[in-house]
């Protein structure tokens, strides 16, 4: 099975639900119908059907699945569970039964393509067609007679791509990992890295491995997007790069000074280092290429790759966006509440969460002094953070003790795990697994963002370390962790993405291959103002008519303009209209704003203004010794001028 | 315990010798693709600016002539050459590959030469010429070969009219031609005088163009600003068609054979279905002079007008404004424009006797592309066309430089044009009677009268 965890507990939902089945009742009458059209004009032979009937079948359903429309509602992306679902059923139920001869259940194929083709369904639905007319239209409404044929081609060209990207599905490979427990006393928690490595292969046994390195730990570690390179960082200023599959060093230097965090740029030639006072940017050889001195004190950094953005976060409490091509600072945000340890980057929108020491959860954007959203999520500090590809779910730790799942669409608290001491360090593996770092513990859990689970999937104990940080390794299955002695990596099947795409990230990138990305990745870069929550903002029409635009812009500058009256920015009507001839009304407003125009308010504001000048110098004026009394000598002279 | 982990083996994702293709599994999981919106907008932007910086559709200027170059003819049986006639009567054949003359006839007319065209059939290297000496001559390339270069060859055959000619066409597969004075002349190129004379009204024939599809049908433009068409079964007109300006230059649709484009003094381009003339198809409008040319390309989904206004437009027949516009620094008033048979190049013939070679497409090359190349064309094509409506791409591919004086004229020509339309809708508004607005496509036309 390639489908996905959720999509297959989709199909079993749809399985299980009327209202999918409505959906697939409406599909096929529509479809049937057709058919019989083809039939009675042209007496088709009936070979040529079996392969048509499949997409066809399947260009209707979507277009008719009530979750999907649902989906477009919200945000195009995925589903929400529907009120209004039952109620639907219930309309469908009657036409079921209107219809009951003329109902053909769907194959499992197709249903199969069915329930995949819903994660290719990106953006709003053009039109929504229920013949019915009982569908909720999500639709634009579109006067010209000229352009309707022309949406009405797009609409079904994007739902041809949509099956079609769905059926591409089994061109992929490779099919995920897996560790499931077969009889009903096996539970998957208890296997241990050395039973799973005995029947694992020598590749796969290969990736268990634990590296001493006691001297200079707790280690930070990061791997490269492909998931090829490994960075790690010592706390007390061990730098190392690595081929971590071949074992092969790149550079190993220490910096003399404590390190914080590690991050690679976008490949393996780059990568930033959180040191004690600044950051730093080394190369592949571990020559250091920039000291950013505006990045003081970090804890933190995150790195956006199609941004070419490096966010950091520190002593200071601030966030520093800055751009690695040609080194400006981007934004720079002062939430205020302190100093900082948690900043991750949010892949699916680039969006930077920051978790706070009052249990608040901060999402910024470069260009947005104020912060895009805020969350309280702990009573405590947060510990720490992590966040799926998809960009729907959050996972949060807090000094409390809790552990919890938000779904950042919509900033709501889905389910709450508890570890036995608050997790260190959390991460999300591209299929969803979520593993916490606690103590000498680490543990995973599977399906835990969509559901509450009961129990871990896969747990780890190593005695008298501490877990510092963890990182799952992207298309393998493999999580990295650093602790207080060194650097471990186990192996957790169906962890990774099993079908990675050489166009994003190739494992087995060549010299050549990642040169040619690299041209690319810079010519593709964003410009920061594109990081909002939902990412799709960017070429969408405004439905807006020019004159609603013109009106609301109009608006916008009279409520401007009654603000700044109110603010006491234009005075009264003091100027009469009193000149004769040469008048215009744009002269006198330019009167009326010029500021050399004394009236009563001016006067009363700079006659205050003057007493506060000399108040002030009052203050500033030296203290005689016998004012000073007996603590005169301790009086520091700079401090009572300030 | 059943247990499987991802374990890749290098073998299958590297190549094993040099001469391997590389392997690029492809994964098209959304989720795999973060921010594609964002970043195929950011593909398109740059795939305009790659455009606008790419438009270099000047490609040669063929110079010979003495005097401005006024006729044109290219050759359906030879794309290499293209026939044109000067202001001085000089007449040149051009290979556009080599890009130079290989035929000529210094002194084919006495005065300027109003038109030329190419005989099919037979000797696919004769053609047909006349001007205002009031001759019609026959050439050919092979037959009447110069003996020495600056003296005029002996023409195959002349015939003498009875008026200084203005234009002439040639029948497609029938030994006819048509030519165009203050009548239009059929004739018989066996014969020394014309077969028939179509008249209806009595003023100067701008031109005429005889349709290459629907053979028996020919359009012809007046200077009493109508479009006649014309059938050669019945020898008798089919309609006749007046607009507020005369139409300087007629050209039918190669793929449409009802449809045809028409070059008016009034700035604009009109295409025409020939069935139903009371209004126009299309009105295509961005010159700020009278147009003199215009022409369709082969597929008769383009055309190419030349000006007034010393610049070349290229349209889309369904859009309302130009796709292109080229002009050269020395380039004067064009009078004969023509978009080459193989749809990649245009031809421009001007007031300063030089003939000029364009690219249809500006930034668009030539020559064998590999397969990474092409495909990377086409997606850039295709985010052109996607995000073609986002104000910054369209700002990027939209703009062009234009010369001053274009420029301003269109400026000043827009706020005219501006005031006319309040002024009507000003007018309208305190009008009781109600009348409806007159439709752009039906307001440059006075009536259709058919026969």
């Amino acid at each position: 099975m390639a489908a996905t965890d959720k999509l297959s507990a989709r199909l079993r939902n749809e399985g299980e639900g009327d209202a999918s089945g409505g959906t697939f009742a409406k599909g096929n009458v529509s479809h049937t119908a057709r058919r019989a059209d083809k039939d009675d004009a042209t007496n088709t032979a009936a070979d040529d059907s079996e392969d048509e009937r499949v997409p066809r079948t399947l260009r209707d359903a979507p277009a008719k699945s009530d979750r999907a429309l649902a989906t477009a509602k919200m945000n195009g992306r995925r589903d929400k569970p529907n009120k209004s679902s039952k109620a639907r059923a219930k309309s469908t139920d009657k036409e079921e039964s209107k219809n009951k001869e003329k109902k053909r259940v769907p194959d499992k194929l197709e249903k199969e393509i069915l329930a995949r083709s819903e994660k290719y369904q990106r953006g709003l639905k053009l039109t929504s067609t229920g013949d019915d007319g009982k569908e909720p239209v999500a639709a634009i409404k579109v006067r010209s007679k000229k352009a309707q044929p022309k949406i009405e081609h797009e609409k079904r060209r994007r739902e041809h791509a949509i099956i079609d990207a769905a059926r591409s599905e089994m061109l992929l490979t490779e099919q995920a990992g897996y560790l499931e427990a077969e009889g009903e006393m096996e539970r998957t928690y208890k296997v241990t890295q050395d039973q799973l490595a005995d029947s694992l292969d020598i590749n796969s046994r290969a990736k268990i491995f634990d590296l001493k390195l006691e001297e200079f730990g707790p280690y930070v570690m990061d791997y490269t997007s492909n998931g090829r390179h490994l960075l790690v960082g010592g706390r007390k200023g061990h730098l190392a790069t690595m081929d971590w599959r071949s074992g092969r060093l790149g550079a190993e230097f220490h910096v003399r000074e404590t390190i914080r965090d590690v991050c690679w740029l976008h490949n393996e030639n780059l990568f930033a280092v959180a040191q004690k006072r600044y950051a730093y940017i080394y190369d592949h050889s571990g020559a250091e290429v920039h000291c950013l001195q505006k990045h003081v004190e970090p804890t933190a950094l995150g790195f956006l790759p199609f941004h070419f953005l490096l966010a950091s976060t520190g002593m200071t409490g601030r966030l520093m966006y800055q751009d690695v091509t040609e080194g400006r600072i981007i934004g720079e945000h002062k939430p205020g509440y302190g100093p900082n340890h948690v900043l991750k980057v949010n892949p699916y929108n680039a969006v930077v969460h920051m978790g706070h020491g009052n249990g608040i959860v901060t999402m910024w954007s470069p260009r947005q002094s104020q912060p895009l959203a805020k969350m309280l999520c702990h009573k405590g500090p947060v510990q720490a953070m992590a966040i799926d590809r998809s960009g729907t779910y959050m996972a949060t730790s807090g000094l409390d003790g809790s552990l919890k799942i938000w779904d950042i669409r919509n900033f709501k608290s889905l389910h709450e795990y508890s570890t036995m001491r608050p997790a260190q360090s959390l991460d999300i593996s591209q299929r969803g697994l979520l593993a916490a770092g606690w103590g000498a513990n680490v543990t995973v859990w599977k399906d835990a963002l969509v559901s509450k689970v009961d129990a871990p999937y896969m747990k780890r104990l190593l005695p008298s370390t501490t877990v510092s940080d963890l990182r799952f390794v992207p298309y393998d299955d493999v999580l990295g962790y650093g602790h207080s002695s060194g650097i471990s990596s186990i192996v957790i099947p169906g962890a990774g993405e099993p079908n990675f795409d050489a166009f994003v990230a190739n494992p087995f990138e060549t010299t050549k291959q990642r040169q040619e990305a690299e041209v690319k990745q810079l010519l593709d870069k964003l410009a920061p103002e594109t990081i909002q929550h939902d990412p799709t903002f960017i070429g969408r029409l405004d439905p807006r008519s020019r004159d609603e635009r013109q009106l609301e812009l109009l608006e916008s500058r009279r409520d401007q303009y009654a603000k700044d009256k109110a603010d006491g920015k234009y005075l009264d009507n003091e100027v009469k209209n009193k000149m004769k001839g040469r008048n215009s009304s744009a002269k006198r407003f330019a009167r009326k704003r010029a500021n050399n125009i004394m009236d009563l308010k001016k006067l009363n504001a700079i006659e205050s203004a003057e007493k506060a000048k000399l108040e002030n110098e009052a203050k500033r004026r030296k203290i005689p010794e016998s004012e000073k009394g007996a603590l005169g000598r301790f009086y520091d002279e700079k401090r009572a001028t300030d | 315990m059943k247990i499987k982990a991802l374990s890749r083996s290098t073998a299958e994702y590297t190549r094993e010798t040099k001469s391997d293709i590389q392997k690029l599994p492809r994964n098209i999981d959304p989720e795999l693709h973060p921010l594609e919106r964002a970043r195929e907008y950011k593909r398109a932007l740059n795939a305009a600016k790659l455009e606008r910086m790419f438009a270099k559709p000047f490609l040669a200027s063929l110079s010979g002539h003495i005097d401005g170059v006024y006729a044109m003819a290219k050759n359906p049986w030879d794309l290499d050459s293209v026939v044109t006639g000067s202001g001085d009567g000089e007449l040149r054949m051009w290979s556009l590959s080599s890009q130079e003359t290989v035929w000529r006839a210094p002194e084919a007319h006495r005065g300027i030469v109003k038109g030329v065209c190419n005989i099919p059939g037979g000797e696919t290297d004769r053609f047909l010429s006349v001007g205002t000496d009031k001759l019609a001559k026959v050439w050919s390339r092979s037959e009447s070969a110069v003996a020495s270069d600056g003296i005029t060859p002996e023409t195959v055959a002349t015939y003498t009219g009875k008026h200084a000619f203005s234009g002439i066409d040639h029948h497609r597969n029938r030994p006819l031609f048509a030519t165009s004075s203050s009548l239009i002349e059929i004739w018989d190129v066996d014969r020394s005088e014309p077969i028939t004379n179509l008249t209806w009204g009595a003023d100067t024939i701008n031109t005429v163009k005889m349709n290459q599809t629907e053979v028996n049908v020919l359009a012809t433009c007046g200077t009493d600003r109508s479009i006649i068409l014309y059938d050669l079964r019945t020898n008798s007109p089919l309609a006749k068609l007046v607009m507020t300006l005369s139409t300087n230059a007629i050209s039918w649709n190669p793929m449409e054979a009802f449809m045809f484009a028409t070059a008016n003094e009034d700035h604009n381009v009109y295409t025409f279905d020939m069935r139903k003339m009371d209004h126009a198809v299309n009105v295509l409008r961005d010159h700020v002079s009278a147009v003199m040319d215009v022409d369709y390309s082969p597929t008769g989904q383009e055309l190419v007008s030349g000006s007034y206004d010393r610049s070349v437009r290229l349209w889309d027949v369904n859009k309302g404004h130009s796709r292109d516009i080229y002009h050269a620094k020395r380039m004067q008033r064009v009078f004969c424009v023509k978009y080459t048979l193989d749809n990649n190049y245009v031809l421009s013939g001007s007031d300063d006797s030089n003939l000029r070679l364009w690219r249809a497409r500006a930034s668009q090359r030539m020559g064998a592309k590999s397969n990474r190349e092409r495909s990377a064309i086409e997606y850039a094509d295709k985010l052109k066309d996607r995000f073609a409506y986002v104000p910054e791409v369209r700002k990027v591919l939209q703009h062009r430089n234009v010369p001053k004086g274009i420029k301003k004229a269109s400026r000043t020509k827009q706020d005219m044009l501006q005031s006319r339309k309040r002024k009507e809708e000003n007018v309208r508004k305190h009008d009781k009677s109600g009348k409806p607005r007159v439709p752009e496509r039906k307001k440059a036309i006075l009536g259709v009268t058919s026969k």
